[in-house]
């Protein structure tokens, strides 16, 4: 497979249209951060519903095709899903909203830094640390 | 320049300044002549020429060695926003350890410093004034000689970036009048690792050592020590000797095709790269529109493509572009735009390196349905 495959129909519509993009006016979790290599931003609001539930969820950011696109449909994927549910997140569902595995090791910080955001906020919020999260490299 | 190193491990490898048997003095030998080279290559004398590691360490060098004796509460220091973090963040921490204040020289909207807001930062007395002889982002060439003429009669001490501006044309630094002119091996052909930084004698002298240890001391006694001679009180430990002898070597090279010539190779490069590109839908560049007010870098933006997605798919073509923020996030904050593509040229490349560059575009634009 080419590498520019990875720039499928789906991820230029995602990185064009993001879903789920914006601000929410009240929310009860709020993370950031950002990719330095890259300048990739993104920061996620959630909403916490009733049952520890992601009741809505935003992301605003700016940065590559790929950060982007991932956040957005992180945050599609998430909507409605209990907060323990983030726990379980693992890269390789990132990779199957991606359609992809195969970026690279810098790209791949680009494809995971939404579930990056989205463990930092509801780690913080459900009270213990980020895991499974990788350190960024020097910029 | 890998023979030069590969010689030095394979036939003298030794210490310099230090030992009185064979191998120890061709090292210090070939060091020193590396020294004679480099610092005729940039129009200074050797023992203006402290060896560094890069541009990085030489203005670090002098924020400490010269900034934490010179600098004092209150004064202003003045750099531009078209610096590399390298001759922005080091003042900001002499600022913030000092109590001095940092302002910025702005830029015009063809990328090149703000004449009016330099001369008003000039009129308050500065202390210190920071500026990159060329853009690593706009590739803007800026007249140093000018302003260091300028600077030194508001009596401000000039440390001029010349990171991209020494591999790319001739540089004569006692003409020019810098206190401070600070460059990189590694993108002169020479070996990462290794650069200089040039000093006026009597500003050398004057400044407290850097890092303290072996060879840059006079004689050490229990409670005090004194300094070695200009330039070795800055060369502290074990000197990176290879790199040095390495960058003796590109130099040589360099002189030889003459610099003269590789500036007009430059100027050609960007002349038919900037006229060629533009024909790309999507494409802008930044920084000033006539070559000849450039050097080496062609920064730009194709469409809404960011710069990481655009180096993917122009890797995947054999073609290595520097993409992101390039170490100078206020000018990007400043130009508006989060990130950006750089094509960086040198005297390897030909015409055929542009046009094979404009088709990775166009294919990018594919890609991205642009």
């Amino acid at each position: 497979m080419s590498t520019a495959d990875i720039y499928k129909e789906l991820i230029l519509d995602y990185y064009r249209n993001p879903r789920n993009f914006g601000t929410l006016q009240t929310f009860d979790i709020e993370a950031h951060d950002t990719n330095p290599l890259c300048g990739d931003e993104v920061d996620i609001q959630i909403k916490v519903g009733e049952g520890h539930k992601i009741e809505d969820i935003r992301f605003s950011g700016k940065g590559c095709a790929i950060s982007q696109a991932s956040a957005s449909m992180l945050t599609e994927l998430a909507k409605g899903k209990p907060l323990e549910w983030v726990k379980e997140l693992s890269k390789e569902d990132i990779f199957k909203l991606l359609g992809t595995s195969d970026l690279g090791p810098s790209r791949v910080k680009c494809a995971l830094l939404g579930m990056k955001v989205l463990k930092t906020g509801v780690y913080g919020y459900l009270g213990s640390g980020a895991e499974g999260t990788e350190p960024a490299g020097p910029s | 320049m890998i023979d030069a190193l590969s010689d030095y491990y394979s036939r003298y490898n030794s210490n310099v300044h230090r030992s009185v048997h064979t191998l120890g003095e061709e090292a210090t030998a070939a060091y020193e002549a590396s020294r004679e080279k480099v610092a005729r290559f940039v129009g200074t004398k050797a023992q203006n020429l402290v060896f560094v590691r890069g541009t990085t360490e030489a203005t670090n060098l002098v924020r400490f060695a010269w900034g934490h004796r010179s600098v004092h509460k209150g004064d202003l220091l003045v750099t531009t926003l078209m610096e590399h973090h390298s001759n922005i963040v080091p003042w900001q921490l002499l600022a913030q350890a000092t109590g001095a204040r940092l302002e910025f020289v702005g830029l015009t909207q063809d990328g090149k410093l703000d004449a009016a807001k330099l001369e008003a930062l000039l009129g308050q007395s500065p202390k210190l004034v920071a500026v990159a002889h060329s853009s690593n982002v706009l590739g803007t060439v800026n007249d140093v000689a000018d302003i260091c003429a300028k600077a030194r009669r508001a009596g401000a001490t000039t440390v001029v970036d010349g990171a991209q501006a020494v591999p790319h044309m001739p540089v004569d630094v006692e003409s020019m009048g810098a206190d401070f002119y600070a460059f990189s091996g590694h993108k002169m052909l020479g070996p990462t690792g290794i650069g200089g930084l040039v000093g006026k004698k009597e500003v050398l002298e004057e400044m407290e050592p850097f890092h303290g240890g072996g060879e840059m001391i006079k004689e050490v006694f229990l409670d005090h020590s004194t300094w070695n001679d200009v330039p070795y009180k800055f060369e502290a430990g074990t000197v990176n000797i290879a790199d040095a002898i390495g960058l003796g070597a590109a130099v040589d090279y360099l002189s030889e095709l003459g610099m003269d010539r590789v500036r007009r190779h430059d100027v050609a490069i960007l002349k038919y790269a900037i006229e060629t590109l533009q024909r790309v839908k999507g494409f802008r560049f930044y920084g000033p529109a006539d070559p000849a007010a450039r050097a080496g870098v062609l920064s730009f933006n194709l469409a809404d493509i960011h710069p990481h997605d655009l180096a993917t798919i122009l890797d995947e073509e054999g073609i290595a572009i520097r993409s992101g923020h390039h170490c100078a996030q206020p000018l990007m904050k400043w130009l508006d735009i989060p990130a950006a593509s750089r094509a960086s040229f040198y005297l390897y490349n030909s015409p055929e390196d542009v046009d094979a560059l404009k088709a990775g575009l166009e294919r990018a634009n594919e890609v991205f349905k642009v």
